[in-house]
């Protein structure tokens, strides 16, 4: 069913007790044309653009618990696409421009809200650094501009820029299409889409092996509900894609780490934009509920626990209670751990495998979320054509093979 | 925040510490007789098991020398600690270490 004010309005003669179910919950099939594994945003992303855009609709998506239930659940939403280098902006920037149209796109609310993300330059190599990255930006035809520190504190006015604190806020630089969106709504939105053109996804059920064919190539998946035929998997597995991938005998350059976040009790609008500080390490931005939302960092280990160190969190909020002094007396309500895969060079993996038939999607680490839309949709036509589109083609798995890497870590600064 | 016992120090709150990443990957003995297969391996592979996992620790504000771990990665329990150099201890489940 569309979602209109006819619709509301209809409902609401019955009180909205007969909306029907987003989604069904069917049972798997013997054989489908494709198979995505893991239904976070990404995933099911996928999969709506492989039955919308390429026409492949007998497809499933195969998640081991509940769908939206990972790191899609657990992010702090930040949508921008400033990246340094052209491969990663042209990638970012692509699902950007998918975001500003989503919402209609899919017909639900993911409630993306360009107020503008905003990083904080503390120090000269700061200022340098986010100026060359404006620049890059521009070239690239990514809006990215230099903020001086009163013109920080006009636009984010809640922010602390006296000189005699212990890193000083000396400028920024402002994404104003960056922002925020409703994380679950997302792999609601996605999963309702996807489900209405005939997408079948299967909770509950993991992906335990995959079958080959004699050429090696993929047959079908086992999993805990049983084997399913198919010539085209896709792994969208986030923190677990090490686990799967071995399940098909392949090793990947990634490694898990818990990351962090946390939200605060629910205040009036506060605070309107997001704001980031690579450098002493703050992410936050409200809610529409009104929580605050806090990025920390990633422990330094690699871990599959999905709870990190609170030394980890509290050095976050040392930072936030600098920058902003009138959040000292906020008390946090949560705080919870997902697991980020990591490439060597901090950019994602979306591409064919040494195996015919397998195809992954990876590497986001610590910000995939604003890539949802556009990795789903690069990732489906890698799928649906045996070929990446132009926006993921560098991003292979054979480029640590190769030595071209797409190094955003340390170039850029810039945590992801 | 993890206590680690340092073999040298004895135990001590993780903030000492810093991770050093995998543990046990030799430096390839000829290098110039590398393919690039062999190289990307050395450089960027890693083992990321959910399981047990060695690991390299550095006592960086505490003694300053690096040591060994074995951890099980889905509890962060340390299942043992021994000197750089040592053999890997055989503990290949966390049951294995109680």
């Amino acid at each position: 069913m569309r979602f209109s004010l006819l619709s509301l309005v209809r409902n609401a003669f019955s009180n909205h007790q007969n909306w029907g179910r987003q989604w069904r919950q069917p049972e798997p099939k013997k054989t489908y044309d494709a198979i995505i594994v893991g239904a976070g945003g990404h995933g099911l992303a996928t999969a709506f653009y492989l039955a919308s855009e390429h026409g492949l609709t007998n497809i499933a998506v195969i998640e081991k618990g509940w769908l939206g239930g990972g790191n899609t659940g657990r992010n702090t939403t930040i949508i921008r696409s400033n990246y340094l280098y052209d491969e990663s902006a042209a990638l970012y920037d692509h699902a950007l421009k998918l975001w500003e149209g989503l919402s209609q796109a899919l017909n639900y609310n993911v409630m993306y809200s360009a107020r503008g993300v905003l990083m904080l330059a503390h120090n000269h190599h700061d200022v340098m650094s986010f100026k060359r990255h404006i620049y890059a930006n521009r070239l690239n035809g990514v809006d990215n501009e230099w903020l001086s520190r009163e013109q920080v504190k006009d636009f984010c006015p809640p922010l602390n820029i006296s000189p005699d604190i212990r890193y000083p806020v000396v400028g920024g630089a402002l994404q104003r299409r960056g922002g925020v969106a409703r994380h679950d709504a997302v792999a609601w939105g996605y999963a309702r889409a996807a489900d209405a053109l005939g997408v079948d996804i299967i909770q509950n059920c993991e992906v335990t092996g995959f079958k080959r064919d004699a050429s090696g190539a993929i047959a079908g998946v086992e999993t805990t509900r049983g084997p399913i035929a198919t010539k085209k998997v896709g792994v969208v597995a986030a923190g677990h894609t090490s686990v799967v991938m071995a399940r098909a005998g392949l090793r990947m350059p990634l490694e898990s780490f818990p990351l962090q976040a946390l939200v605060s009790e629910p205040v009036k609008p506060v605070f309107p934009c997001v704001v980031m500080s690579n450098t002493i390490h703050a992410y936050i931005s409200q809610s529409d509920k009104g929580e605050l939302v806090i990025g920390a960092g990633t422990d330094q280990y690699v871990s599959y626990s999905q709870q990190g160190g609170l030394h980890v969190t509290t050095h976050t909020l040392d930072a936030i209670c600098e920058l902003v002094p009138e959040f000292r007396r906020m008390r946090m309500l949560r705080n919870w751990g997902g697991i980020v895969d990591v490439t060597p060079d901090r950019s994602p993996i979306l591409s064919k495998t040494p195996i015919a038939g397998l195809y992954v999607n990876c590497g986001w680490g610590t910000g995939g979320f604003k890539a949802t839309p556009g990795s789903g949709h690069a990732f489906a036509h890698t799928i649906a054509h045996d070929t990446p589109h132009a926006v993921n083609a560098p991003f292979t798995l054979d480029r640590f093979r190769t030595g071209r890497l797409i190094d955003e870590a340390a170039a850029a600064a810039v945590a992801h | 925040m993890l206590l680690i016992e340092c073999p040298h120090c004895g135990p001590r709150a993780e903030i000492e510490f810093r991770c050093g990443g995998e543990a046990h990957i030799a430096r390839p003995a000829d290098p110039s007789a590398l393919d690039d297969n062999a190289w990307a391996e050395f450089l960027f592979y890693r083992s990321s098991p959910k399981g047990v996992h060695a690991e390299r620790w550095n006592h960086a504000h505490g003694c300053q020398r690096w040591f060994n771990a074995l951890r099980d990665t889905m509890s962060d329990r340390i299942l043992a600690t021994y000197p750089a150099g040592a053999a890997r201890p055989n503990i290949t489940t966390i049951e294995a270490a109680r």
